[in-house]
């Protein structure tokens, strides 16, 4: 546990210079004295002043980076900002005490001494919790149509799958009510739920399909054929989808339009994951390459060299802090995202991992054959250390799916013999935001929250590395994209227009008249440009002059002087 | 081993009833709620086009008159009641919830020059181009009675201008002088004057009530003291003055609505720059009135417009106009600080929102909330290209348009010849004049 210390009052020193026509200002809050409060029976608060919260909580509500410099402003910029810091002080100290209201508590399996919480098998750990979670620990065995991957949907309430051999079903798993189940006739290489739990993209043999969750076909999509994997972005509502022919498509559903068809350049894309934090994909190659993409952009944003064989798998965590990888060299790496993009810790595994998955608190997951091992972390912001595992499990089969369900310490892994959900102490995130995703959310309550994130969705451009870059001032870009536009085009779209004489009526406009009015004009504009290059040779020669005083004023003149430039 | 699995009652989470609120737990943890930045921006995106969308400021025009309306009054205590003056002479009174003209009076032969109510809200005073000062009741005559001044002055001179203290018996009128009138009198108390030339407008101080201003047809604007009945200084602007309005939250700040299509905000104590030059008129302003927050203030123009300002910002943030709508002469913001009533030369008196978008009545705990936060995001991204070019955008009237064109290429040309005339010429020899002296041109104690 960190230390508990108050966090600093906002500074009160010499306030800013007042405008004159400015309204008063918000003055942080000053505690009372705590000797002049007496009550009736003379009895004081053993703890006076306000309750102490921990630093680290405060720190994670605090969004202003304040080691960045910010270079000189105006005196009203920086009173703004001063105030700006000061509010946010006082609300992430409010926010850090709001904690408290969190009714949940994570998940947790501690081993008796000596003993290792990875031999502690499921049958063991069924026994020991209480029924309710019991009931969250099932097996389906349902081997005939072939091996199987799943999805669960953003709440964590509803459960979907898909077989090899064209089976598919949407479940709600928690009171095992069936949604639909049918038969696709077709082999089903994904299957994703899209924003909501009404709606399923399955990814079949030849082309996209949409389904409702009674098992209608909504759409066929026969642009993105031959999909091998899909992954949905929740706040851009777009699909991306990774085919055979090495094409990543980005589809929005709300309007129903391709944004992006990029192509990766790097053959046939089976293995794809995305980035919860800020929505990039992951593509993980043959050549050891893993490589970042953002429908905006049709080169990627990033190539990290992971492996010496190709990569099998690719899993972020939901903070974007950390990427697991697993390639065909039996190595399973986690590389730091944010910062350097250098490999943290890595492991090497009697069976190369094809398949990985984080979950909410941090803990990843390898399915290697038919055997899921599981790692844990310190803490939530650590990475998973891989030392030791936390828990494994042998399957019937061997692991075509893995996913950690939201909001819920289960692990659901699709394999050749069905779908099997195993219990996971300490995977899930205990509290979850009423607003954001409510597994126990009514039908009016989703109704509304569909709208809301409708409105909201942010569009595809936005989608970069840094998800607060649009917070920032960019004046860069703006230079560098009138750049590549002359470059690209090969002239300047914003030059002037070369001045063409307008024809005048009544005899004006002769030929030597035209001349004569061109010749005008291109005088002016060549006087205006020589007084311009005068004017920057003047300024040069200040500029020559004030450097070459700063040198004179400064050492003694030495024998090598002549060699500067 | 020790084991413990996270599991929830749904009994904590799900409704008892259909009766009851549904429960919404909240966990403000930043890892929940991924992509903040971009989703405010959108959110930000979407208020600032619904406002735009729900701009629709005229809400209703006040029909009657006979001639063009010349000027307007409020009553102090009642919202709902305006007073209007025309150039034929007659007066109305308004009662703006029913819109509709519940007294009409012919007070004066000739132009109504100035209407201002007493403190109290029993009577209000006219002047009119018959040399006359005039005090009604506010109440209509009784029944029987005729329509009847309670008081009638007659001066030497014709009136141009009336304005009413805030606190004690004592009016002001503006002619050929400034005279201070007691109400029992028939004589000013006292008379002054500087300078040679007749006076358009005299207002009181809301604040310092003994403090007066007025504009003068030589072009500048004089502050008197009327303890000790003399004039304390005056600023020489570069065209003349039709009026002046007081900020009634600060003591000191007034706006001068000036002939060169500028609006200027002075400090009462340093009269020699403005405080700020408001410019965005085309043609001649010709009244100004302040919001009573005194942070924002109603111009009105010879362009067929009229303009809101902020007090500190030199360009305007919303512009009305109606095809109907000619030169408009006189200008208000009602006391509740939600509505701008306007009169033009066209003999109707027009009503509009001071928030174009605002929804008027009562609101719910939820819209109240949905309208803050929109506010504040609407203020938070407010530079950002897309948002402002979409909040900043508003339909002009042709006219208005291609003058603000033309006078852009003016301006842009004075600034050119001002630049290559300082730089070709010895270096200091031509004085760098800021913008905002560059108007006044002398202030003198």
């Amino acid at each position: 546990m960190g230390e508990m210390e108050t966090a600093p009052k906002p500074g009160r020193d010499v306030p800013p210079k007042k405008d004159k026509l400015q309204t008063k200002r918000k003055k942080p809050r000053e505690w009372k004295n705590p000797e002049s409060q007496r009550s009736l029976s003379g009895a004081q608060d053993p703890f006076p002043g306000p309750a102490p919260v921990p630093v680290e909580v405060v720190q994670k509500f605090c969004r202003i980076d304040k080691s960045r410099k910010l270079p000189r402003s105006k005196a009203k910029t920086r009173s703004r900002l001063e105030v700006a810091e000061a509010e946010e002080e006082e609300t992430s100290i409010k926010a850090a005490r709001s904690e408290l209201l969190l009714a949940e508590e994570p998940g947790f399996l501690e081993g008796e001494d000596g003993e290792d919480t990875a031999k502690i098998c499921q049958a063991d750990i069924v026994e020991a919790v209480d029924i309710a979670s019991a009931a969250k620990h099932f097996d389906l065995n349902l081997r005939q149509f072939g091996p199987y991957r799943l999805n669960y949907s953003r709440t964590g309430r509803h459960l979907a799958f898909g077989g090899r051999r064209g089976h598919v079903a949407a479940l709600d798993w928690v009171t095992k009510k069936l949604m639909c189940e049918i038969n696709v006739m077709e082999a089903v290489r994904d299957i994703r739920f899209l924003h909501s739990e009404a709606l399923l993209a399955v990814a079949q043999n030849r082309w996209l399909h949409i389904y409702d969750n009674q098992g209608i076909e909504l759409h066929c999509i026969r642009r993105c054929d031959r999909v091998t994997r899909l992954e949905f972005l929740p706040f851009h509502f777009l699909l991306a989808t990774a085919s055979e022919t090495g094409f990543l498509t980005y589809l929005d559903v709300s309007v129903g339009k391709i944004v992006a068809a990029l192509n990766a350049r790097a053959g046939r894309l089976d293995v794809m994951s995305q980035n919860p934090y800020n929505a990039v994909i992951h593509l993980g190659h043959s050549n050891g390459t893993v490589s970042l993409w953002s429908p905006a952009m049709k080169e990627p944003l990033a190539k990290i060299l992971c492996h010496r064989g190709g990569v099998r798998a690719v899993a972020v965590d939901s903070t974007g802090t950390y990427m697991a990888t697993s390639g065909l060299d039996h190595q399973l790496k986690i590389f730091d995202l944010r910062g350097t993009y250098q490999p943290l810790s890595t492991r090497t595994l009697p069976h190369g991992a094809g398949h990985l998955a984080f979950s909410q608190r941090g803990l990843l997951v390898a399915g290697m054959g038919d055997v899921v091992n599981i790692w844990a972390g310190q803490g939530k912001g650590s990475p998973p250390s891989l030392e030791q595992p936390y828990l494994t499990h042998r399957l019937s089969g061997p692991v075509h799916g893995l996913q950690f369900c939201p909001f819920e310490d289960v692990l659901g892994v699709g394999h050749s013999g069905g779908v099997t959900s195993m219990l996971v102490p300490g995977a899930g995130e205990p509290n979850f935001d009423g607003l954001e995703s409510n597994p126990y959310r009514s039908r009016k309550q989703r109704q509304e929250w569909e709208v809301k994130a409708l409105l909201e969705k942010v569009p595809a451009e936005l989608i970069c590395l840094d998800p607060r870059a649009l917070a920032e001032v960019d004046v860069i870009s703006l230079e560098q994209g009138k750049k590549e536009r002359i470059e690209r085009l090969g002239y300047d779209p914003e030059a002037k227009a070369p001045f063409q004489p307008k024809p005048k009526q009544k005899g004006r406009s002769s030929t030597a008249s035209l001349v004569k009015r061109k010749r005008k004009v291109m005088d002016e504009e060549h006087r205006d440009k020589v007084r311009q290059s005068l004017q920057q040779q003047q300024q040069q020669q200040q500029q020559q002059q004030k450097e070459a005083k700063a040198k004179s004023t400064g050492a003694r003149p030495s024998a090598l002087d002549r060699f500067v430039r | 081993m020790k084991v413990k699995m996270l599991s929830r009652n749904p009994d904590n989470y799900v409704r008892e009833t259909k009766l009851d609120l549904q429960r919404v737990p909240r966990n403000y943890d930043p890892t929940l709620h991924p992509f903040e930045v971009p989703r405010e921006y959108v959110r930000a995106l979407n208020a600032t086009k619904l406002e735009r969308v729900f701009a629709k400021p005229f809400l209703a025009s006040l029909d009657g008159h006979r001639d063009g309306v010349n000027c307007l009054a409020k009553h102090p205590k009642n919202l709902a009641t305006i007073l209007s003056g025309a150039c034929d002479g007659e007066v109305r009174i308004w009662n703006l919830t029913q819109r509709n003209c519940i007294r009409t009076i012919q007070a004066h032969e000739g132009f109504v020059r100035g209407i201002c109510t007493r403190f109290c809200g029993t009577s209000f005073f006219t002047v009119g181009d018959d040399k006359t000062v005039k005090q009604w009741k506010m109440d209509g005559p009784g029944y029987g009675e005729e329509e009847e001044p309670l008081h009638t002055i007659l001066g030497k001179t014709v009136y141009t201008g009336i304005d009413h203290h805030w606190k004690e018996a004592v009016f002001a009128t503006c002619g050929q002088q400034v005279d201070i009138w007691d109400e029992q009198r028939t004589n000013p108390i006292c008379s002054m004057t500087w300078g040679f030339d007749s006076i358009s407008s005299v207002k009181f101080n809301p604040v310092e009530t003994f403090l007066l201003g007025s504009c003068a047809s030589d072009r500048n604007i004089v502050l008197y003291d009327m303890r000790q009945a003399t004039p304390l200084k005056k600023v020489i602007l570069d065209m003349r003055t039709n009026t002046i309005c007081w900020n009634p939250m600060e003591a000191f700040i007034f706006t001068a609505a000036n002939e060169d299509y500028n609006l200027y905000t002075f400090d009462m104590r340093a009269l020699d720059t403005p405080v700020m030059v408001h410019m965005d008129h085309v043609s001649a302003v010709l009244d100004v009135d302040y919001s009573p927050t005194g942070k924002e203030f109603v111009s009105a123009s010879f362009d067929k417009s009229i303009r809101i300002f902020p007090v500190d910002k030199s360009r305007s943030r919303e512009v009305y106009h109606t095809k109907r709508m000619q030169h408009v002469i006189c200008v208000k913001w009602t006391s509740d600080s939600k509505y701008i009533m306007c009169g033009s030369d066209e003999m109707n008196i027009r009503l509009w929102k001071a928030n174009a978008s605002e929804k008027l009545g009562v609101l719910t705990s939820r819209e109240k909330a949905a309208k803050d936060y929109n506010q504040k995001l609407k203020e938070k991204f407010q530079h950002y290209p897309h948002i402002k070019r979409i909040a900043r955008h508003r339909h002009l009237p042709k006219s208005i348009y291609s003058q603000i064109q033309e006078q852009r290429i003016m301006k842009e040309a004075r600034r050119r010849k001002e630049v290559n005339r300082i730089k070709h010429s010895k270096p200091g020899s031509v004085p760098i004049v800021s913008e905002k002296k560059k108007h006044i041109v002398a202030v003198v104690k």
